[in-house]
């Protein structure tokens, strides 16, 4: 059934191949007749079957054959004997199409449909299943049917997982069976069916059988598969957790209106507010729904109601995100105040997967406000942002407590109560690592290279606070051996490499710092922290470890070779950011941008933006054509003229909630002198474009 | 054979080919001259078919074997002279079998069976589904006379017992309990690396150096562990000497070879639907096949006459070449050629020198080929050797159960639904190449000690055992003592119980393509492939015009769809 040469037809193939065909119009004209004026007589319904057998895709048959069925059971006449055997008939038909073709979605629909009628009896089923199983064991057809079957007659999972086994033993190369042994092997757990109670006692056992076809033979794909998803299945907590935040349990926040410092507060948590609020993030480990004031609750001196609104940051608008984020209103006189965050102590954080946010945890910290003095702001503005190698200069840190770096650990080891279940966990990864290190001394297999990159770095996230940096190196080394042995996937390698990259950069204090400068004089306004974080000419294609990076307020990502910033939603903080010279390809990649409001600052000159002629991204944007788009476009349609709209929607849907005050698009191909009068009239806050002051 | 039945006289008196003999090469040619429009008289002193290689009831194996076992009797008076144009050369019977013993433990149960029984001579004997001899089943018809079985599996053993189930394909490698993960990988990598050579890749071409280097070398260099070597060498490239100790082998295996072998093993798996394994096993016994070609020839005109011995053989006077024969019942049959099975020798008449024209042909008479002897046994059990399985080959790798042990023993058992034994019982066919009968004895007894419970002779019953040769008798009540006394072993342990057993040496002679040409014996191989390409060389030599088994499009259409469901296999 498969690996099967094609064959040319022969000239006699081809003449028989004519006259089925002339057959079938025959049939096929004197069954729509029948079908039209609803005719369900014997020699109506035989005349259907005949053109089954011949061609089993025609679903108005089978349609018309099921309307033959509920015609006659219609009928006063009926009684139970006969019912059954009009319906064993259309069994009989049903199995002399797939004899045909035992991969016509049509017949195998047919018979669920018969089956569901309740009156057949099923212990053929899986016979006839056995027959087309070993015909062709990889028919997923027929695994879908089995799966139907087994649930009608309700045959344990513990049955059906044996006969996955039985069919795994005959040739393992069956993605079907491995697959249908994850199904199987994923109700039972969740059941926790006896002997399934526990994954710890479950998976040992499957990874020593899936080690066996993947080590007999490295080259087939089906047992890779079946191992990602018990990679999967040991990495993933079932509860979701909380990650990162911030401000950080334990930090001091000095929040100020101007950027005239003052005490000794570190530059990694000073904030210039011009709203009159600052963000609370919340970073998860996967998505979450239900984050509200009843499920995060806020105690403080100036938050009297305790009330705030959670938003999800997500590109998408649904209601689960990774990072959610809460503004806190404080108030414009001078303020000492501390504020405690509780998550998760009344339910109702929900991962997708439907488990609840169980480990309810508690961060507090110091908020400072300095009063907001207007003049000085308003003088500041003008001044600009330039991304220039001798306006930053390495930044040395006045001490070690000031770094907000060290708080990350403090809130995972808080998180760390799962550890002691998640032992196994950890060994199992430990294993796999020792494992697969062994087959790669055997052989150079990408797929085996590419799961030990990914367990080594889901061992080094498990272990985090006794991780090694070690670890990342040797991944970046795979993932650099991987690109040059499968040029195909490069991109795909690259992304991970980049992600794999960032943590490597992000993981200590050290290693973090070395990428931290400062940015000219550190008094600028624009900007109330000077600490800039320069991840520039590293090659990036991707960029991630943000839960590590949500107190940067100035990220120099230049030099790149991104093309996407997604994820980049989550770093709330950032007023200035550099993505001069990247890959980026169209306005629609900066999706993630709208949902930065203290962004003020804004480089992505020399990207390829407009190299394309046909942009197809921007019809994922609401054309302003459409109705469907709310009241902005009729407040700016004084503004902009319809001509502009039309041209440049989804750069008019993109920088309109943007609150920026500088922009350089040089470079780009779109940015013609239409294009930049366009966003000088969409965004009216700009006060300088590529270097240029507007009036 | 004094009390031969009185025959009438064999009409025509003249052919092209008498064959004497119905072993399978004898048959095989017997067919293939038939098929050439040959008329052939087809032999055979035995009432059976097969000679060498034949199945035979339980009764009737012993007096085979020691009719065979017998030094030559003296010439007898001769029947009758020469005439002016012929003279007459004796053939006799030359010892074939030697240190034969029989041993029964449970006679009562067997005589009752002793019919039930079909119990090769020249066992263990299997083919690979891919083979040449399936090949020439397929090509000549003779399939249609035969049914098949396949052989369950093929385990390795060790000295205490233990079978190993060999890895001998993807699936087993898969399913294998005993090999660690790393071995899977690299005997995976290693078969894959032969599918790949022998399919014609570029990449994965192995180099004609390596080929002529000695496979145990190679697979050295593939840094294959000994464990799998061993699988490799000699449970599926069947190797029989010890290939890592020079000194013994008589036969080291080469990286071409080798690698010929296991893409016959490997396309020998899943050849035929209902065969799980590689190796096939026909129903009624290996004498089947003989009997097979045998009806093949007859279909073709080939003339059977069973139980009529040949005498003496006619040379013409003047020049020394091959007239005829004279058969027992008087007879004086005459022929172009002469094809004689390997129990023959012809002797010069006693007294007188040779008539000048045989005088040339003296090394003829004198040729004695020295390949060494194959030791073999056959042992009766009630109970498998491995629970659940039936019909499966045991290889015992040189040096698996005593240091020793310079070739490798192989042990097939076949049960009761081969149609071999009656219902519930198992017939084990146990050979090793050996140089003399002691070290084939030793080697025999290596494996039965190690398999089976030999019970304690009753010596109330003298009838208990039979012994052809005193000396040999007593080796297995030798062994069978000591082991009684070196431990408290107790003789159940779960391990089967010898019923009946068989022990005989066997000459290995080669065929002789020359004034008279005789075929080989049965040799030490698993499968027939080499008495096959033997047959084919001696057809050739007798026939060089005539094709061997032409390619007849109405006998073999040619459907490349399911033509290989022409071997009828039972499930």
């Amino acid at each position: 059934m498969h690996g099967r040469p094609r064959k040319a037809p022969k000239p006699e193939d081809e003449a028989a191949s004519t006259a089925k065909a002339q057959k079938l119009r025959a049939l096929q004209t004197q069954f729509f007749s029948f079908h039209h004026d609803q005719i369900y007589t014997k020699e109506a319904v035989e005349l259907s079957a005949k053109l089954l057998e011949i061609n089993p895709e025609s679903y108005t048959a089978w349609n018309y054959r099921k309307l033959a069925v509920e015609h006659y059971l219609s009928q006063p006449e009926c009684d139970p004997d006969s019912v059954k055997s009009v319906l064993d008939d259309e069994l009989r038909v049903v199995e002399s199409a797939l004899r045909q073709n035992f991969k016509s979605y049509g017949a195998w629909h047919h018979r669920k449909w018969v089956l569901s009628k309740g009156h057949s009896s099923i212990n053929h089923e899986l016979r006839l299943l056995d027959k087309f199983q070993k015909a062709d064991s990889r028919n997923f057809h027929a695994w879908n049917y089995r799966r139907f079957v087994a649930e009608l007659m309700n045959r344990s999972e513990q049955d059906e997982l044996k006969y996955t086994e039985d069919m795994i033993y005959t040739n393992f190369s069956n993605y079907s069976a491995w697959h249908n042994r994850s199904v199987l092997l994923s109700a039972l757990l969740e059941k926790k069916a006896e002997g399934f109670l526990l994954k710890e006692n479950v998976l040992p056992e499957e990874y020593e059988f899936i080690h066996q076809a993947i080590f007999t033979d490295p080259d087939d794909q089906s047992g890779w598969f079946y191992n990602l998803w018990l990679l999967d299945q040991t990495v993933t907590t079932d509860s979701p957790l909380l990650v990162s935040t911030w401000p950080t349990c334990g930090s001091d926040v000095l929040i100020m209106g101007d950027g005239c410092q003052s005490g000794s507060f570190s530059p990694f948590t000073t904030l210039l507010s011009d709203s009159g609020s600052f963000p609370i993030i919340l970073y998860f480990n996967q998505p979450v729904e239900g984050v509200n004031s009843s499920t995060v609750t806020i105690e403080c001196g100036f938050n009297k109601n305790g009330y705030l609104h959670w938003e999800p940051l997500s590109v998408s608008n649904s209601q689960a995100a990774q990072v959610w984020v809460a503004h806190l209103k404080f108030p414009t006189s001078e303020l000492d105040s501390s504020v405690e965050v509780s998550v998760g102590h009344s339910k109702g954080i929900i991962s997708t997967r439907g488990v609840h946010y169980c480990h309810p945890s508690t961060f507090s910290f110091n908020v400072h406000v300095q009063p907001v003095e207007r003049d000085s702001f308003q003088v500041s503005v003008a001044e600009s942002i330039l991304w220039r190698e001798e306006n930053f200069k390495v930044y040395r840190a006045q001490s070690e407590e000031s770094i907000p770096i060290a708080y990350f650990d403090q809130l995972c080891i808080k998180n760390g109560h799962e550890s002691t279940a998640s032992n196994w966990r950890t060994e199992a990864l430990a294993k796999e690592i020792e494992c697969f290190r062994e087959l790669l001394s055997l052989m150079d297999c990408k797929i085996g290279k590419l799961t030990l990159a990914r367990l080594l770095m889901a061992y080094n996230a498990m272990s985090f606070p006794f991780a090694t940096k070690l670890v990342h190196s040797e991944v970046l080394e795979l993932y650099n051996d991987l690109m040059k042995l499968d040029p195909t996937h490069h991109r795909y390698y690259k992304d991970e490499h980049s992600l794999v990259l960032l943590q490597k950069m992000t993981c200590s204090k050290e290693s973090l710092l070395q990428h931290c400068f400062q940015y000219k004089d550190s008094g600028s306004s624009v900007i109330g922290n000077p600490i800039c974080l320069r991840l520039n000419n590293l090659s990036l294609s991707r960029i991630g470890a943000f839960e590590k990076l949500l107190w940067v307020q100035m990220l120099d990502l230049s030099h790149n070779e991104l093309q996407s910033i997604e994820g980049l939603e989550a770093m709330q903080l950032l007023s200035c950011l550099g993505l001069g010279n990247n890959k980026l390809r169209s306005v629609t990649a900066l999706e993630p941008l709208r949902k930065l409001k203290s962004l003020r600052v804004l480089d992505i000159s020399y990207n390829q933006i407009g190299d394309h002629s046909i942009d197809t991204t921007r019809y994922l944007c609401s054309s302003p054509l459409s109705h469907s788009v709310g009241t902005g476009v009729n407040k700016d349609e004084t503004v902009i003229s319809d001509a502009a709209l039309v041209n440049y929607w989804e750069a008019f849907y993109m920088f309109k909630d943007l609150n920026l005050n500088q922009l350089d698009i040089v470079g780009n191909t779109i940015a013609d002198e239409k294009f930049k009068s366009a966003l000088v009239k969409i965004m009216p806050t700009l006060k300088r474009l590529d270097g240029k002051v507007l009036d | 054979m004094e009390d031969i039945p009185p025959y009438p006289p064999i009409d025509p008196t003249t052919f092209d080919l008498i064959v004497i003999g119905t072993g399978l090469p004898e048959s095989i040619i017997a067919a293939a001259a038939s098929t050439a429009s040959k008329s052939v008289l087809h032999l055979d002193p035995n009432p059976f078919y097969g000679s060498h290689f034949s199945s035979l009831p339980l009764a009737d194996l012993p007096s085979f074997l020691s009719t065979h076992s017998t030094s030559p009797s003296p010439p007898r008076p001769r029947s009758s002279e020469g005439s002016n144009e012929f003279s007459v050369l004796d053939l006799s019977t030359r010892p074939l079998y030697s240190s034969i013993d029989i041993s029964v433990f449970s006679p009562d149960l067997l005589d009752q069976n002793s019919r039930k029984f079909n119990l090769d001579v020249a066992g263990p004997r299997a083919f690979f589904c891919a083979d040449k001899s399936i090949e020439l089943i397929l090509n000549t018809g003779a399939n249609q006379y035969m049914e098949f079985k396949s052989i369950d599996a093929t385990f390795v053993g060790d000295n205490k017992g233990n079978l190993l189930n060999v890895p001998d394909s993807r699936a087993a490698i898969f399913k294998d309990k005993s090999l660690g993960l790393m071995e899977k990988n690299q005997l995976m990598m290693f078969f894959k690396l032969v599918q790949g050579h022998m399919a014609g890749e570029q990449d994965v071409k192995i180099s004609d150096e390596d080929l002529q280097s000695p496979f145990v070398d190679f697979l050295n260099k593939m840094g294959l562990p000994p464990k799998i070597k061993s699988f490799i060498l000699y449970a599926i490239a069947m190797a029989d000497y010890d290939q890592e100790d020079t000194g013994v082998c008589r036969d080291l295996l080469k990286t071409k070879d080798g690698i010929d072998q296991l893409a016959l093993y490997n396309a020998s798996i899943g050849r035929f639907q209902n065969a799980s394994g590689a190796l096939l096993y026909p129903i009624y016994g290996q004498g089947e096949l003989s009997q097979a070609f045998c009806r093949r020839a007859a279909v073709k005109g080939c003339i059977y006459v069973l139980r009529m011995p040949v005498t003496e053989l006619l040379v013409d006077k003047d020049s020394g070449c091959y007239k005829g024969v004279r058969l027992a019942s008087g007879q004086d049959i005459f022929s172009q050629k002469l094809i004689l099975d390997p129990t023959f020798k012809v002797t010069l008449p006693s007294g007188l020198s040779p008539p000048p024209p045989l005088q040339a042909k003296l090394p003829f008479f004198s040729q004695k080929d020295d390949r060494g002897r194959i030791a073999r046994g056959i042992c009766i059990t009630m109970t498998s050797l491995k629970p659940d399985m039936s019909n499966f080959l045991v290889v015992y790798p040189p040096r698996s159960l005593f240091p020793e042990q310079a070739t490798s023993i192989r042990l097939l058992q076949i049960a009761s639904n081969l149609a071999v034994c009656p219902l519930g019982m198992f017939v084990l066919y146990i050979s090793a190449l050996c140089n003399d009968d002691d070290q084939g004895k030793k080697l025999i007894h290596a494996v039965m000690n190690t398999l089976l419970t030999v019970p304690p002779i009753n010596s109330e019953s003298n009838a208990a055992v039979q012994s052809e040769t005193a000396e040999s008798g007593c080796a297995v009540q030798d062994e069978n003592a000591e082991s009684s006394s070196t431990g408290p072993s107790d003789p159940g342990e779960g391990k089967p119980t010898l019923l009946w057993s068989a022990l005989y040496n066997q000459e290995l002679t080669l065929g002789q393509v020359d004034f008279i040409c005789s075929t080989p014996m049965p040799d030490g191989k698993l499968n027939h492939d080499d008495l096959i390409d033997a047959a084919i060389k001696l057809f050739k030599k007798i026939y060089p015009e005539d094709e061997f088994f032409p390619q007849t499009s109405s006998e073999n259409p040619e459907d490349d769809g399911d033509g290989d469901d022409d071997v009828s296999l039972e499930t």
